[in-house]
């Protein structure tokens, strides 16, 4: 059964060929169906081959199948391998999954669309190269699933391409990637140099062969390609504009799966990062920092996706903290448990934003649970399980996180609980503002005209349509329930996130599952608590009083009233500390003008310049001896004929 | 089939092909157009009947063919072809058919098309000349239909274009020249015989280190120009913009090759030492183009120009990869020339259909074409990827390779060049925003869709774009004997040896 593991990419891959070449023909909904059955097959295909992988002995877990090669040249060996162990199964069974169930929605979210049949194109097409990345036995192949999926992202961002903001966002998502890729390919680079291979079991297994300082390098090289991809300090700045693209998107690969690429190739380079110290408290730190940074900026924006976006930049902050104090269980765990919870919630919203008529801003929602019961239920679920509520998901795996970063460094945990107590803040204050309090788009209504011009309506491209006409977006009307094909996956995720937490329950060594089952892939690199159970008790005890703080602020200010909202939201933070601001004045100012100087000036003026100085010269010396000039090019050919006679004759002389 | 020589027909047909049209009517420029069709498909054939009887695993010569033509100087019709040589033969028979199929000649379909196939004969015959006068002879044919192609054909600048590209060439060719007959006559005085043979000029070196340096340097300066290295380039983005589409798919497609070619087969085979001391500096110029290309092209707001900054580019690629001097960055060079061959000659082809749909090559005069052709923007969009390096596509291997294969003996120019990554992609996806993003707007409305024809020409380049990219295998296991005892040969004369981790020899 384990053989079969070709068919988890193949299968995405043939949905995207037939699509491509029959999409406009299958059109809406077919097209979707046939997207969606691919990726399920897929999913069961995942299934099988882990179901086989567990049917085997513990120490035969691993099962590569090489389908040819891909690269041979020399010393450098790249077959097109795929790698059967622990981990890649917990992330193809759980990418397949959370695949199926939002292609399963997109069938009804992106119903009628002008390109509906393209969007599942791109959509399974990313499947594949996801697959490819979590599944290859070779860097390079994980390197080929990494930008395949980065493409795929700038496809799917700039979907709605029509709008510039949207055309904008994938250049730059892609763009922004790219300067990670340097440091993956870097990586890989300094990997070859010193193992002679690009193999995973090759590398991994003879991590121990090369010196620290090297183990440190190819740690933080790769970890430059994490940070692009994963959306870390500096370089998170694309995934809140990736918002531009159709919600299932930001669900999908912008939330659950391709973001936490990065994660996974910090887990699966442990052993390195094991050998080289200094790589893994450098992603303790800026993982650590990323969350804080990430959640404060959360607390004050309106965008019912830009919040979602930042605690996901915050969120996969909390994973790379796991991976920088060697808790590798707990990074899966917590990327799995917000695979659930985050994109039910980014479903949530785009169901929200389809029952209200692609209104994004939560200021103008409120009390919505009595319109949408299926939404708001589920949602609430979500927001339990990523504010750390017990029993919900996101607290286990949360919990598990900051234990570990307790050993750490207690710096790095003072970090993560307060970023824990802003989480439960700004989620309390988005599902407050969106489904409790009184109804506002009523009234943002009769307010429209100036507003009403900024905000993005997501299905339409063409963003005065929805302003002019006179029943427009908001006026008279209810907002409504979504059809099934998008409850269902609602539901399925609300349980995922309501019960995810039973993957590895601390209780005893038994009920881990999770780490028994990826015990192989870490082995003694994994981290082992050392915190007494009595301190346990009160970091739980701490992180749980937190959360509530946390919830119980938002409800003072967002639903009390205690405060004035302005006062809890300064302009530092709705503007993102301004470091986008800054990097866009640095691109479009300065560097914009370097580049024009070197074009129009140094290329043109001096280079150039230069050349046709020499060919006026040549003229102006030509014209004193005119005479020479007969305009044949015989005459001057004869002439250089001649010159090269008496240069070889210069030559030869001096050398014979 | 057997001792069909295969070489020389491959220049001889174009040659016949070209003589053939001029034999034609005026009058009757359909079938001018089918004859050159025919014949350079024929090339096409005959090139992959070499392919497919090629002996993979061997380093040698393969197909040669050799008669003296003039005796007492001792130059012969001596033609072979091996891993080197082989692909740049195959490309250039690709890319006529290609370029004569995908685009046409506005007026005196006769000449332009007579011109096109004398072109393809010389390009032909400098990949598989193995006599330093017979390359010579070659490497000066072509620059002659490509003046007229230019300078007949193109746009409104084109006779300073023209020109330009004559001049900076012939200055170039001047002192090849005078660097072929100090080679050959050196020689002469240490072994008695006048020969002009590339093998044995190469097998029985006569000269010092300080005459191989200026040699070397006769023969770099001319190949640098054809490249274009830094900062010899600013022919090349007035000779892309102003030539007419074919001519530019073929500039940037074939006539670039020559160069990177001649530093391959006459700077390194012949000056394996001196090819070795001046490394640091050609890799430093290559790494300078990759990134000065860039972000010259990044700003450009004519399209076609902005593609032609973007060879500069891709260029230095191919230089860094072979002055590293490596079985990889060599390998990958070479297979990066058929990669930019295939892509940039095929972006050439789709800028030129952009022009004839709405004659403006101005980015800023488009916008939103995919809203109103999205098959064209979609075969744009991947050859566009394949351009940026995107794996899976045939640009990254050549890409990867080179820089892997730079890593390993030259580090730090390979940590600089893969910036040149980050690059490429920022110009060409910012061009493509502006060119098909947006909503379109006045003429860009009527913009008409990709069509069959065009499609037709498309599909086999764009076949070889994915393939390349998923299974090069067969193109490396080719190439790869000849670039061992290359780069081997290039060790032994400098003393010097690769990376253990270059051919496999773990440590």
């Amino acid at each position: 059964m384990v053989h079969l593991v070709w068919l988890l990419p193949a299968l995405p891959l043939a949905g995207f060929l037939l699509l491509l070449l029959s999409g406009r023909r299958l059109g809406d909904p077919r097209a979707g169906w046939l997207g969606t059955t691919m990726v399920a097959g897929s999913f069961a295909a995942a299934a099988l081959v882990t179901a086989g992988l567990y049917l085997r002995a513990p120490e035969h877990r691993v099962v590569t199948q090489t389908l040819f090669d891909w690269i041979p040249v020399g010393g450098l060996h790249v077959p097109l391998a795929f790698r059967v162990d622990q981990l890649s199964m917990v992330m193809a069974l759980f990418v397949t999954g959370v695949s199926t169930l939002i292609h399963l929605y997109s069938i009804g979210y992106m119903h009628g669309d002008d390109r509906y049949p393209t969007f599942f194109v791109y959509l399974n097409l990313f499947v594949f190269s996801m697959l490819m990345l979590v599944l290859a036995d070779n860097f390079l192949v994980t390197f080929l699933g990494w930008e395949g999926v980065g493409a795929c992202s700038y496809f799917l961002v700039s979907f709605w391409f029509e709008r510039n903001t949207a055309a904008v966002a994938g250049k730059k998502a892609f763009v922004t990637n790219r300067v990670g890729d340097f440091g993956f390919l870097l990586g890989m680079f300094l990997i070859f140099a010193h193992f002679g291979s690009l193999d995973y079991g090759a590398v991994l297994g003879h991590a121990g062969s090369i010196s620290s300082e090297t183990a440190t390098a190819i740690g933080l090289l790769l970890f430059l390609g994490a940070v692009g991809k994963s959306a870390q300090l500096p370089l998170y700045i694309w995934l809140p504009d990736a918002m531009e693209g159709p919600t299932p998107v930001s669900a999908l690969i912008h939330a659950a799966t391709m973001v936490t690429a990065g994660v996974f190739l910090m887990a699966r380079i442990n052993p390195i990062l094991a050998h080289g110290p200094a790589a893994g408290t450098t992603i303790a730190i800026i993982g650590a920092l990323t969350a804080f940074y990430a959640a404060t900026i959360a607390c004050a924006q309106d965008d019912i996706k830009k919040v979602l976006a930042y605690s996901t930049i915050s969120q996969l902050g909390y994973m790379f903290l796991a991976v920088g104090s060697a808790a590798y269980v707990a990074a899966i765990f917590h990327m799995v448990t917000h695979a659930f919870f985050k994109a039910l919630l980014f479903l949530g919203a785009g169901s929200v934003m389809h029952g209200m008529h692609d209104e994004q801003d939560m200021k103008r929602m409120g009390a919505l649970r009595k319109w949408m019961p299926i939404t708001s239920a589920t949602f609430i679920v979500a927001w339990l399980a990523i504010a750390g509520v017990p029993p919900f998901a996101g607290f286990w795996s949360k919990d598990e996180i900051l234990v570990n970063a307790w050993d750490k460094s207690k710096l790095l945990w003072g970090v993560g609980v307060v970023t824990a107590l802003l989480t439960a803040y700004y989620m309390s204050r988005q599902v407050f503002l969106v489904f409790f309090g009184r109804p506002r788009w009523q009234e943002a209504a009769d307010e429209k005209a100036p507003a009403e011009a900024e905000a993005q309506p997501e299905h339409e491209p063409a963003a005065t349509e929805g302003a002019t006409t006179p029943t427009g977006a908001h006026g008279d009307f209810r907002p409504h329930e979504s059809p099934w094909t998008m409850a269902l996956p609602l539901v399925a995720l609300a349980l995922l996130a309501a019960f995810g937490g039973l993957l590895n329950l601390p209780l005893n060594h038994s009920t881990e599952f999770l780490t028994k089952w990826l015990d192989p892939v870490f082995g003694s690199r994994l981290h082992e608590v050392t915190a007494s159970t009595g301190t346990k008790w009160v970091l739980f005890a701490i992180t749980v009083v937190l959360v509530l703080v946390g919830i119980a602020v938002a409800y003072a200010v967002y639903l009390a009233h205690r405060v004035r909202e302005q006062e809890v939201e300064p302009a530092v933070l709705r503007h993102a500390w301004y470091f986008n601001d800054f990097v866009s004045a640095l691109v479009s100012g300065p560097i914009r003008l370097f580049g024009a100087w070197s074009a129009y000036v140094f290329d043109r003026r001096i280079i150039d310049g230069a050349v046709n100085g020499v060919a006026t010269l040549v003229r102006d010396t030509g014209t004193s001896v005119r005479r020479l000039q007969t305009g044949f090019v015989r005459n001057y050919a004869l002439a250089v004929a001649g010159g090269a006679v008496l240069l070889v004759a210069f030559v030869v002389a001096r050398t014979a | 089939m057997l001792g069909f020589p295969v070489l020389t027909a491959l220049i001889v047909l174009p040659a016949i092909g070209a003589a053939l049209v001029v034999a034609i009517p005026r009058t009757r420029p359909e079938i001018v157009k089918v004859v050159a069709l025919a014949v350079s498909v024929a090339v096409l054939v005959l090139a992959c009947y070499g392919l497919y009887e090629f002996a993979t695993g061997t380093a040698g010569f393969q197909f040669v063919s050799r008669h003296v033509w003039i005796k007492q100087w001792g130059i012969s019709w001596h033609l072979g072809i091996d891993g080197i040589s082989l692909f740049l033969v195959v490309l250039t028979a690709l890319l006529f058919p290609f370029a004569l199929a995908g685009s046409d000649a506005h007026h005196d379909v006769k000449a332009y098309t007579a011109w096109m196939l004398v072109l393809e004969a010389g390009c032909l015959g400098v990949f598989l000349a193995l006599d330093l006068f017979l390359f010579f002879v070659f490497w000066e044919i072509v620059l002659v239909p490509m003046y007229f192609l230019i300078g007949g054909w193109g746009y409104e600048g084109r006779v300073y274009a023209a020109l330009k590209f004559f001049i900076y060439t012939m200055t170039g060719s001047a002192l090849m020249l005078v660097g072929i007959l100090a080679l050959v006559f050196i020689h002469a005085g240490h072994t008695g015989h006048l020969t002009f043979d590339l093998q044995t000029l190469a097998r029985e070196q006569s000269f010092s280190g300080s005459t191989a340096r200026w040699l070397f340097a006769a023969f770099a300066v001319s190949f640098a120009i054809k490249v274009p290295i830094f900062p010899l380039h600013t022919w090349l983005p007035d000779a892309h913009t102003e030539a007419p589409t074919a001519g530019s798919v073929i500039l940037a497609g074939v006539l670039l090759k020559l160069g990177t070619y001649g530093f391959l087969r006459f700077g390194l085979y012949l000056f394996p030492k001196v090819s070795h001391d001046l490394a640091p500096l050609l890799l430093t110029l290559g790494v300078v183009g990759i990134i000065y290309g860039a972000i010259v092209a990044a700003v450009q707001r004519d399209l076609k120009r902005l593609i032609a900054y973007s060879s500069v580019a891709h260029l230095g690629f191919i230089i860094l990869g072979t002055f590293a001097l490596t079985t990889q960055g060599v390998q990958g060079g070479i297979i990066q020339m058929v990669n930019h061959g295939l892509s940039t000659g095929a972006l050439f082809l789709l800028v030129g259909m952009i022009y004839e749909r709405r004659h403006t090559r101005e980015i800023a005069d488009l916008g939103g074409l995919q809203k109103v052709a999205p098959v064209f923007a979609g075969v744009f969009m991947l050859v566009m990827l394949s351009s940026v390096g995107l794996p899976g596509l045939n640009g990254f291997v050549g890409e990867f390779l080179v820089l892997i294969g730079t890593f390993i003996s030259r580090r730090w120019w390979a940590v600089v060049a893969a910036t040149g990554v980050i690059l490429a992609a920022v110009y060409l996806l910012w061009a493509y925003q502006r060119v098909f993003h947006g909503v379109p707007e006045g003429e860009n409305l009527k913009f008409p869709e990709l069509r069959w024809r065009e499609g037709a020409v498309l599909a086999p380049v764009l076949a070889l774009i994915v393939f390349l990219g998923v299974y090069p295998k067969p193109v490396l296991d080719r190439m790869e004997p000849s670039v061992r005892t290359l780069v081997e040969r290039v060790d032994r004369q400098a003393g010097t040896h690769q990376p253990s981790v270059a051919q496999g020899g773990h440590r």
